[in-house]
């Protein structure tokens, strides 16, 4: 009988692995594709250089006024500099700029313990700050008592505006959206048209259109003298509008979830709400993660139109210093530091969104 | 078959009848698919249905913990009538464990929170407790070692016993199995099936839709023969197999028992 010797493991010839492998088959391997990969090159070399010089190399950054810039062929980022403080707390008295610092910091103290894997109360912290945070922050960015002075909601503006609009905006439509999503699958026919018919009124409608009715047209129907907050308007009119879309990414979600599921479920004894709580709602959230993370995103960015309703949020406070005589001009600065913030917080979203999906994957089984 | 005297004499005591089904129809929309099936079953008895597909025997069964509705006739549970009423439904569903052919379990659970869920939520159970029953009854189905896994880690074979085990920590009086081996491979169906005969050994009623003939000499006390949503015979397995009664009933056989 002969004995089998299994062959040695060899390496792999250099040609195929490392920098070289890599870009020999993905950028060199037809004629065609070389020549795709040498143009790409050439435009990346078109663009790039001048774009780094523009915003970095010859870019002014210190000084206090215009005659800093006049000599930069740059960025000036002078002026960002001198206005950063109202482009993030908008009109908020200067002297109070604490409470915002405030009520952010402790936001982001009360969210550590959520990323800490050993923390084991994540659930009531979590509905703490769900419950009592907001409160908290109106409280800070509104004062009146506990001796602050009261800052009236038109002072509010700059990145803070933005953040709380989207804030509650995400705080809220969540829920909303998962309340209407079940609605719309339900068996009760009242309970179905009217989800239905909510759901496709908002998002038939214009955003725009939404603010706009609710802050000029909404004060028409209501009786004389009752007066409610613009900003509080604006933030109502954002929370359906987005709950709409919410609630048909979820729809999503509730639909790809097997017939079995929920009839394993009710054979267990669990009652309706304990199911959706416990067995569906967790795998149908989870897997839509992605188009809830999108439409969080495009919240964030839809908060922008505010501005049409006279709320100064991130972008609009940016727009409005151009109108400064002494930085006239100065406009592409404005807007490319917007864009910079507002794309760091969605990438921020979609990365979180990312890391969420790979720890919730559990594979999934028939 | 030792005990197939006691199965096929008539019950005298009627609390020894756990389920009965008198006259029941169901339609789904035009289709009739269950036509007049009267049924009793008592206590501790092992009941095998077979048919072809599209018999109604599954949709039999499922009316019995109330996955499916019934338009007509009575459906009672361990002295409960199946209505309407959700507290009815959840009185039965608390007795009546169900085993499905796609296992069913939560995929997002690991085996050992499959088993707790019902006990925890549906029994209020405190955790610890509903954790060493789930242990035991995974030890009964002989996979204490995966509870910590997810069910896609898991084989076939081993998710339907977890399926069972689950079913087993509500501690129920009667098991439902909707074709618990049909979606398994072939070399996966024996440790379902032996599962299975230690539970009938033990004393469970049990309603199993299956074409296992093998399981249904072994340990049914009663055969039951669907076709076209109504009950065409029913008899102890010996008689059952050796003579049928009904040529649809000799057809069936002829047709499954060949190879």
């Amino acid at each position: 009988m002969s004995v089998h010797t299994p062959h040695p493991d060899l390496p792999p010839p250099a040609n195929i692995v490392g920098v070289i492998g890599w870009s020999r088959s993905n950028l060199f391997s037809t004629p065609l594709n070389t020549a795709l990969s040498l143009f790409a090159l050439y435009l990346i070399y078109l663009i790039v250089p001048p774009m780094i010089n523009w915003i970095f190399l010859d870019a002014t950054w210190v000084g206090d006024t215009r005659e800093a810039c006049a000599s930069g062929t740059g960025a000036c980022w002078v002026f960002v500099k001198v206005r950063i403080n109202q482009f993030m707390y908008g009109f908020f008295p200067e002297a109070e700029y604490w409470r915002i610092n405030l009520a952010f910091g402790l936001l982001v103290v009360l969210a550590i313990p959520l990323f800490i894997k050993r923390f084991k109360h994540k659930g009531r912290l979590a509905a703490f700050i769900l419950i009592f945070y907001p409160i908290i922050t109106f409280q800070l960015f509104s004062g009146g008592n506990f001796g602050l002075t009261h800052v009236e909601t038109s002072k509010w503006g700059g990145l803070s505006l933005t953040l709380i609009l989207a804030g509650v905006g995400i705080v809220a439509s969540l829920p909303l959206g998962i309340v209407l999503a079940l609605g719309r699958r339900s068996k009760m026919p009242i309970v179905k048209s009217v989800c239905v018919v909510f759901i496709e009124f908002w998002r038939g409608v214009p955003l725009i259109t939404v603010l706009f009715m609710s802050s000029v047209m909404l004060p028409l129907f209501l009786p004389e003298g009752t007066n409610f907050d613009k900003l509080l308007r604006a933030m109502i009119g954002i929370a359906l509008f987005q709950s709409a879309y919410m609630a048909e990414v979820i729809r999503g979600g509730l639909a790809a979830i097997p017939k079995g599921q929920y009839e394993a479920a009710e054979a267990l004894g669990l009652s309706f709400w304990k199911s959706m709580g416990l067995i569906i709602l967790p795998q149908a959230l989870k897997l839509v993660i992605p188009g809830i993370v999108n439409t969080f995103i495009a919240l964030f960015k839809d908060t922008t139109l505010v501005l049409i309703i006279g709320l100064f949020d991130l972008l609009a406070i940016i727009q409005q210093a151009f109108a400064d005589p002494d930085w006239l001009g100065y406009s592409i600065e404005g807007y490319v530091f917007a864009a910079s913030i507002f794309w760091i917080f969605c990438f921020s979203m979609s990365r979180y969104s990312m890391s969420l999906e790979k720890k919730l994957n559990t594979g999934h089984a028939r | 078959m030792s005990n197939t005297d006691n199965a096929s004499s008539p019950s005298h005591a009627s609390d020894d009848v756990t389920i009965q089904l008198r006259g029941v129809h169901k339609w789904y929309g035009q289709f009739h698919v269950l036509k007049d099936i009267n049924l009793e079953v008592k206590r501790g008895e092992r009941i095998v249905i077979c048919g072809p597909s599209g018999s109604g025997k599954s949709t039999m069964i499922r009316c019995i913990n109330r996955l499916e509705e019934h338009q007509q006739g009575q459906i009672i549970v361990d002295g409960t009538e199946l209505t309407d009423d959700v507290k009815h439904i959840d009185q039965v569903r608390k007795e009546v464990g169900m085993v499905f052919q796609h296992f069913n379990l939560f995929p997002h659970l690991t085996v050992l929170e499959n088993c707790c869920l019902a006990p925890i939520w549906v029994r209020k159970m405190p955790r610890k407790e509903a954790e060493g029953v789930a242990m035991r009854y995974l030890e009964k189905v002989k996979i204490p070692e995966q509870a910590k896994k997810y069910p896609g880690q898991l084989s076939g074979g081993q998710q339907q016993r977890v399926a069972i085990a689950r079913s087993l920590c509500m501690n129920p009086n009667i098991m439902l199995f909707d074709e618990p081996t049909s979606a398994l491979d072939p070399e996966m169906i024996k440790e379902v099936l032996d599962t299975m005969i230690e539970l009938a050994e033990s004393g469970m009623t049990m309603l199993c839709v299956t074409h296992e003939m093998g399981f249904a000499k072994t340990v049914a006390n009663r055969v039951i023969f669907m076709d076209g949503g109504e009950i065409i015979e029913e008899n102890e397995p010996h008689e059952f197999f050796n003579n049928p009664q009904s040529d649809r009933t000799q057809l069936f056989l002829s047709q499954i028992l060949q190879h």
